[in-house]
């Protein structure tokens, strides 16, 4: 198609470079540099999308972020993104977007019936009406309007691209390169601060790219393009484009999103498509300029109504024109602006100033160039569906309130301009308390809270020469406080054209006997008779108001109508607009990607892996791995295709038959240290342990001062004044610090250190009834009989030439030792244990078959240990010392845990001994009774016995110790299972405790 | 995210410490006999403060040092950190 609307000698695209896209399956051409809001307009396509509500044709309105309406679907490499916008996203080859919430084309749009029908959807419309029968909810009312309703569709698809966080620390960051930001970086930087400059768009200058001044002897764009070169070079300085501050959080912490990749065919290699930033700033200087206000006339959304500053952007920087018989409607001097541009390229534009007689140098120039200005005129309503096609305009009374005779004028496009409202986002996340300045109509920053400062435009001043001055101070000013250097740059000669006061008329009154729509916010179709439904209702809080209506609740968040749904609701109410205040700002500023937000940490790579260092050879022995915590641990090692039960339970098996080995790297360990030791332990654990003598190891079981079991583990004495604790793999990092508070805040006086030692040590432990053998082979020059190293003895020796530590204990309930040796010698340690082994039938085991082992012994562990459950509770109530004081015990008094039938841990067997009990499932006494059916007790664990070769599972029921011999009912809704069951004890298995003693 | 000055390591951000609860509760005695409402205020019983809070905090992925932050709940301003063994 050509490009019938694109001038020949201006603006700032690349036009050697021509670059082929696809809209709605139609394919164009534009150039580098243009976005796609700026190419489709250069081929004088108009019609954009469909509104949210009424499905009402939707064209371009701005030329950036605050665009409320061209937002499409976009097709890059595979991928799908909804609702990017067009003013926004740059054109790439092979670029493809289709328009959102219409169906079946942009053109023919059936929703469009609700148009009609708009007088059945007023304010509060869905909550009035789907409010019942309740039950219609979810089957009727919801699909229908989800269907209905919705922008783009979100991809099902896994994001294959790569997004990165990175951490940045700086002096000033400033956001925003318009003159402000230009100024006050460039006189921070040359007084020596470390100074980020971030820019949401591609080119930098922000309105000096299209405004007519000159500083010093340059334009203003020749001037920002020497600012910012000069910036990139400076080592002190940190020039980033398409990036966006779009939070300002806690003492000047800002996240920033940049897009590295957006704007190519495809992501380049070793790069990431976005990149989030986090920004430790000194001082921020907030430099985000202002957004035009639109003026509220009848038909307003209709395509070609747009922004009378974006018409000139299309026109300064893409060299193309948004109409040929343009018709400008201003309240201010800014439409002179784009008038004047339109008519230096040959355009004969027509412009509407609302007010009476205003003089300035811009309205002057207008006459000079003989452009036809109507003072005191209004645009009543723009004629036209899918396009403006005219526009009926009226003189309009003093007093704004009485409309004249209604001409109608032919046009193709209507620019408005309803004065600047400054962009305060950034300074009211930071805590600002902003004020309402009547000279401009809106809300400035007030006082700051945080370390922000607030120029230019986005502060109200709309001038360049104070603009520029009060930035180059700032920055210096800034920079001197942190840097204390000293280094004053001169400030430039400004010549720009005075303008003059705005007229503060911004909604024009229907004609008698007309109800035209006069639209607010664009993108959630949201009209001046709805805000004044809603006030009608009684709803009075601008946060009710906009919850109701959803004014400003769109993905533009209302840029362009919070300011005149304010003043909408203070004309109303008698207010004025401070009185109403505004809505709450909150990050973020602008829409920013979910892979943005999560950045590298996906999958696998949401949390560190842990691997011990036999790692590689459980690999290469076929382990299946199990996440236990950040852990990879051998679940078990799968011998052909067998199944984990048939797996676990040989394991299982060949431990109490034989030997087996099981890598206990993951257990936390913390070594102890000074005289105070003992003592420490002795305050933290429930039992004794000021007399336990060096070489000896003792189980131990920790409470929080709540009474609750908090974790339990082995303590060996390795020396006078020098222990070994051992913690649960789940509760290491915990352990460590509860153990840091009461040593660095409860009992100071202790002289007492304590370090993680968990990756230190490789750790194997060696069950079952021949593991004695083994070990004896393993350490020929040690002792390790019954005698020379009994239950719960400790030794050191040399394994190959390796110090070990042997300590003899047991969690799966057989004769068992657990063999120490440093990290970098655990794979050695291992491969010696099977070498040595194969004579008595050694085989890996997994953490499958270690529960079996512990489950069918009835030693408890975290399924018990589950911070619900005191000693009691698991028959640990031996543990606890009643002469001396330690962690919790004053809880352990409390009523309810003394009460008679305090619940208990047993084990439970199915009767038909075939059944496994599902963990999770609750002990009831009659299957079928009334609901809810009163509950005595759960399932903690559940494996299959290998000793007795059934099903064995622990519980915790009520008043567990007269359980015992009870036959109950299992039951799992979740599995649908009812299975009878016999209460037994929970010792299975050598309930005397013999053969980790023989 | 905060800004939190260890008084031991410096200025480093909040996701490296860990947040400890309110630093004027005191541990009763060992073996001290008290009364149960004594007790479960201890264990149970925190002031919810709007305003200026003495907390305490760890650099779990620093120094691992326990110390006070007297800091505004309401704004998150901090207004001092202390060692452990330093009062207000």
């Amino acid at each position: 198609m050509s490009q019938n609307f694109r001038l020949e000698n201006i603006g700032l695209i690349n036009r050697d470079k021509k670059i082929s896209f696809k809209f709605n399956g139609k394919n164009y051409f534009g150039y580098e540099g243009d976005t796609i809001a700026s190419a489709l307009l250069a081929n004088g396509v108009h019609l954009i999308g469909r509104s949210f509500k009424y499905h009402r044709p939707r064209g371009f309105f701005g030329s950036g972020v605050d665009e409320p309406y061209a937002i499409v679907q976009l097709y890059r490499n595979g991928e799908s993104i909804p609702n990017i916008k067009t003013t926004e996203q740059e054109l790439f080859e092979g670029l493809e977007a289709t328009s959102v919430n219409c169906w079946p084309s942009v053109n023919f749009d059936i929703g469009a019936i609700n148009n009609f029908l708009k007088i059945f959807l007023p304010a509060g419309f869905y909550y009035k009406t789907f409010m019942w029968p309740k039950s219609f909810w979810h089957k009727v009312y919801e699909p229908f309007i989800r269907k209905a309703a919705g922008f783009g569709v979100a991809s099902i698809k896994h994001d294959q691209e790569r997004y990165e966080h990175k951490y940045e620390y700086c002096d000033l960051l400033i956001t925003g390169s318009g003159p402000s930001g230009l100024a006050s970086a460039y006189s921070a930087a040359k007084n020596g601060a470390r100074v980020i400059l971030a820019e949401n768009n591609p080119r930098f200058g922000g309105s000096l790219l299209t405004s007519e001044v000159n500083i010093g002897n340059q334009t203003g764009r020749e001037w920002a393009e020497n600012i910012i070169t000069e910036l990139k070079e400076m080592p002190n300085v940190i020039v980033k484009n398409r990036s966006q501050v779009f939070g300002y959080y806690d003492h000047n912490m800002l996240v920033m999103s940049e897009k590295i990749s957006d704007h190519l065919p495809k992501t380049k290699k070793y790069s990431p498509k976005e990149r989030l930033w986090y920004i430790r700033a000194k001082e921020v200087v907030i430099s985000s300029g202002s957004i035009e206000r639109p003026l509220v006339f009848g038909n307003n959304d209709t395509p070609g109504v747009m922004l009378s500053s974006a018409a000139k952007e299309y026109l300064k920087v893409y060299g193309v024109l948004v109409g040929k018989k343009p018709l400008i409607f201003t309240n201010n001097d800014s439409g002179y602006e784009t008038a004047i541009e339109f008519k230096k390229n040959g355009i004969d534009p027509v412009i509407l100033d609302t007010r009476k007689d205003p003089k300035s140098e811009i309205i002057d120039e207008a006459k000079n160039l003989n452009i036809n200005i109507k003072f005191s005129y209004v645009v009543v309503v723009a004629k036209g569906y899918k396009k403006v096609k005219s526009a009926d305009i009226a003189k309009i009374s003093e007093d704004k309130k009485e409309l004249g005779t209604i001409e109608n004028v032919n046009c193709d496009c209507i620019c408005v301009s309803g004065f600047w409202t400054p962009t305060i986002h950034l300074a009211s996340q930071s805590g600002n308390k902003t004020k309402f300045n009547k000279d401009i109509d809106a809300f400035v920053p007030g006082i700051s809270k945080q370390n922000e400062t607030t120029l230019g435009a986005a502060n109200g001043t709309f001038t360049l020469e104070e603009t520029l001055k009060n930035s180059f101070d700032s920055g210096y000013e800034l920079s001197k406080k942190i840097t204390n250097n000293d280094n004053k740059i001169s400030f430039p000669i400004v010549v720009e054209k005075k303008s003059t006061e705005h007229d503060k008329f911004w909604c024009v009154p229907l004609p008698k006997g007309k109800t035209y729509k006069r639209f607010l916010d664009f993108q959630n179709d949201v009209a001046v008779s709805d805000v004044e439904i809603a006030l009608k209702e009684g709803y009075r809080s601008i946060e009710h108001v906009k919850r109701y209506t959803t004014l400003g609740m769109a993905t533009d968040q209302g840029k362009t109508s919070n300011l005149n749904g304010l003043q909408l609701v203070s004309n109303i109410e008698n207010k004025i607009v401070p009185e109403v205040g505004h809505t709450t700002f909150r990050p973020p500023y602008t829409p920013v990607t979910i892979g943005t937000i999560v950045g590298r940490e996906v999958g696998k790579h949401s949390r560190p892996t842990r691997k011990s260092p036999m790692h590689l050879w459980h690999e290469k022995n076929n382990a299946v791995f199990v996440d236990a915590g950040v852990w990879l641990r051998p679940r078990y090692y799968k011998q052909g295709d067998e199944t984990l039960f048939e797996g676990s339970k040989r394991e299982a098996k060949n431990v109490r038959a034989n030997v087996g080995v099981c890598d206990v790297t993951t257990l936390g360990k913390i070594d102890i240290k000074g005289p105070d030791a003992a003592e420490l332990l002795n305050r933290v654990y429930t039992n004794a342990w000021l007399k336990l003598p060096v070489g000896k190891a003792r189980y131990g079981v920790m409470l929080r001062e709540d009474g609750i079991v908090m974790d339990d583990g082995t303590t060996t004495r390795i020396s006078e004044n020098h222990y070994h604790m051992t913690t649960t793999t789940a509760q290491a990092a915990n352990i460590l610090s509860h153990l840091e508070y009461y040593l660095q805040i409860v009992w100071p006086e202790l002289n007492v250190n304590v370090v993680s030692t968990t990756e230190q040590w490789a750790g194997a432990a060696i069950a079952g009834p021949k593991s004695r053998d083994l070990v004896q082979k393993l350490f020929p020059k040690i002792d390790v009989s019954n005698e020379g190293l009994p239950f719960m003895g400790y030794v050191e020796g040399e394994l190959f030439g390796i110090h070990a530590r042997i300590f003899r204990i047991s969690f799966s309930g057989e004769l068992a030792y657990e063999v120490n040796v440093e990290s970098d010698n655990g794979n050695y340690m291992w491969e010696k244990i099977i070498e040595i082994g194969k004579e008595f039938r050694i085989q890996p085991y997994g953490t499958e078959a270690l529960s079996t082992l512990r489950i069918e012994m009835g030693h408890v562990a975290g399924s018990e240990l589950d911070g619900r459950t005191i000693p009691y509770d698991n028959s640990l109530e031996g543990m606890v010392s009643k002469k001396k004081d330690f962690i919790g015990k004053r809880s352990l008094n409390r009523k309810a845990f003394m009460a008679e039938d305090r619940q208990k841990v047993v084990g439970v067997v199915p009767l038909d001994k075939k059944t496994s009990i599902p963990e999770g499932s609750h002990l009831v006494k009659d299957a079928d009774a009334k609901l809810p059916n009163p509950k005595l007790g759960y399932i903690s664990a559940s494996c299959w016995s290998v000793e007795y070769d059934n099903p064995f599972s622990l519980a915790i029921i009520k008043d567990g110790k007269n359980m015992i011999g009870q036959k109950l009912i299992a039951m799992s809704p979740l599995k649908n299972k009812t299975i009878p069951v016999e209460i037994v004890s929970s010792h299975y298995v050598d309930p005397k405790g013999e053969r980790v003693r023989s | 995210m905060l800004h939190i000055k260890c008084p031991h390591c410096g200025m480093r951000s909040q996701n490296e410490f860990a947040y400890g609860g309110d630093a004027s509760v005191k541990r009763p005695e060992l073996n001290k006999e008290i009364s149960d409402l004594e007790w479960d205020n201890f264990v149970y019983l925190r002031k919810s403060l709007r305003g200026k809070h003495l907390e305490l905090w760890q650099h779990i992925s620093g120094c691992r040092q326990w110390f006070k932050v007297q800091r505004d709940t309401a704004t998150h301003e901090i207004f001092k950190t202390l060692k452990a063994n330093e009062d207000i």
